[in-house]
């Protein structure tokens, strides 16, 4: 199953798999927003394949503001976005995995949800609420195999990091002490890992992706 | 599906069937506390082949609602 609010993107994506990937797929579009969207699509999910293996939370918004700038509509937004619909997408896959025996959950927070970053207050708050939110699923869903990791990419070449200006990039690239930025893939590798078997007794980990961006 | 809902309730709550009816409400017997509200929730799932929403498992605080939540469930 693939997710994204609109589905030209699913689309481009699902054109983009390789032969190896031609299994039957379902697109869903909506707003994570919307909780009934999410409740709806849980449900289809449910009608159409009676189980779910693996979850990603992957979906993110980040609307960079000093402190003083941030809008109560901002706040709320980020909260909704990056943990309220995870979560309520944790509850509905925590469902469909216990009748089918376990599953593995991937959600992403971010190195800010870790150490906070100037600017980012909101989604730093958001990531870090996703570690507690992992944290504390790991332990309430282990008894019934379902794992729940998280995983804190740095500094990624994505669209939510095109945002920033010149001075910025440079500031942020010079924290890696690898000295360049992530790739998407440097990210789906441990995704892919993750919901693996291969990861059958990892969980509750929070797993940076930084190039040592931490250190 | 009353009288299965009542089986299912019974079972999952460790009470009499006879003492299934629509008066009986989450919390005011010992037997139907929030770990068995989940246990009887699952029973219920897997007994009609249905997945209950987060929602209306929270709204589910008697057998009389819960006929309607598994009715809701169980239309075309």
């Amino acid at each position: 199953m693939l997710h994204a609010r609109t589905a030209v993107s699913l689309n481009q994506l699902l054109a983009a798999l390789p032969p190896s990937c031609a299994v039957e797929s379902m697109l869903l579009t909506y707003d994570m927003a919307e909780q009934e969207s999410i409740s709806r699509s849980f449900q289809e999910i449910f009608k159409r394949f009676r189980r779910l293996d693996v979850l990603v939370n992957n979906a993110g918004i980040m609307e960079p503001a000093k402190l003083g700038m941030i809008s109560q509509a901002a706040l709320s937004r980020t909260l909704e976005v990056n943990l309220a619909a995870a979560i309520l997408h944790m509850q509905g896959a925590a469902k469909l995995m216990t009748r089918s025996g376990g599953g593995a959950i991937v959600n992403m927070s971010s190195i800010v949800g870790r150490y906070g970053f100037e600017g980012q207050v909101p989604y730093a708050a958001s990531k870090a609420g996703l570690i507690g939110a992992t944290l504390s699923a790991a332990k309430e869903l282990a008894a019934q195999r379902i794992r729940v990791n998280a995983i804190a990419p740095g500094y990624i070449e994505t669209e939510l990091n095109s945002q920033h200006n010149e001075e910025v990039h440079g500031q942020n690239l010079a924290r890696v002490r690898m000295g360049r930025m992530g790739q998407p893939e440097d990210v789906a590798h441990l995704v892919r890992f993750l919901a693996s078997d291969a990861a059958d007794y990892i969980t509750g980990q929070v797993i940076g992706v930084d190039g040592g961006m931490s250190l | 599906m009353e009288n299965k809902l009542q089986n299912i309730f019974a079972s999952s709550l460790g009470v009499p069937f006879e003492s299934i009816n629509d008066d009986l409400r989450y919390s005011e017997i010992p037997e139907w506390d929030s770990v068995a509200h989940m246990t009887l929730v699952a029973a219920i799932e897997e007994a009609f082949d249905i997945m209950i929403d987060a929602e209306d498992v929270i709204e589910m605080g008697s057998f009389a609602k819960a006929k309607l939540i598994v009715a809701k469930y169980l239309a075309p």
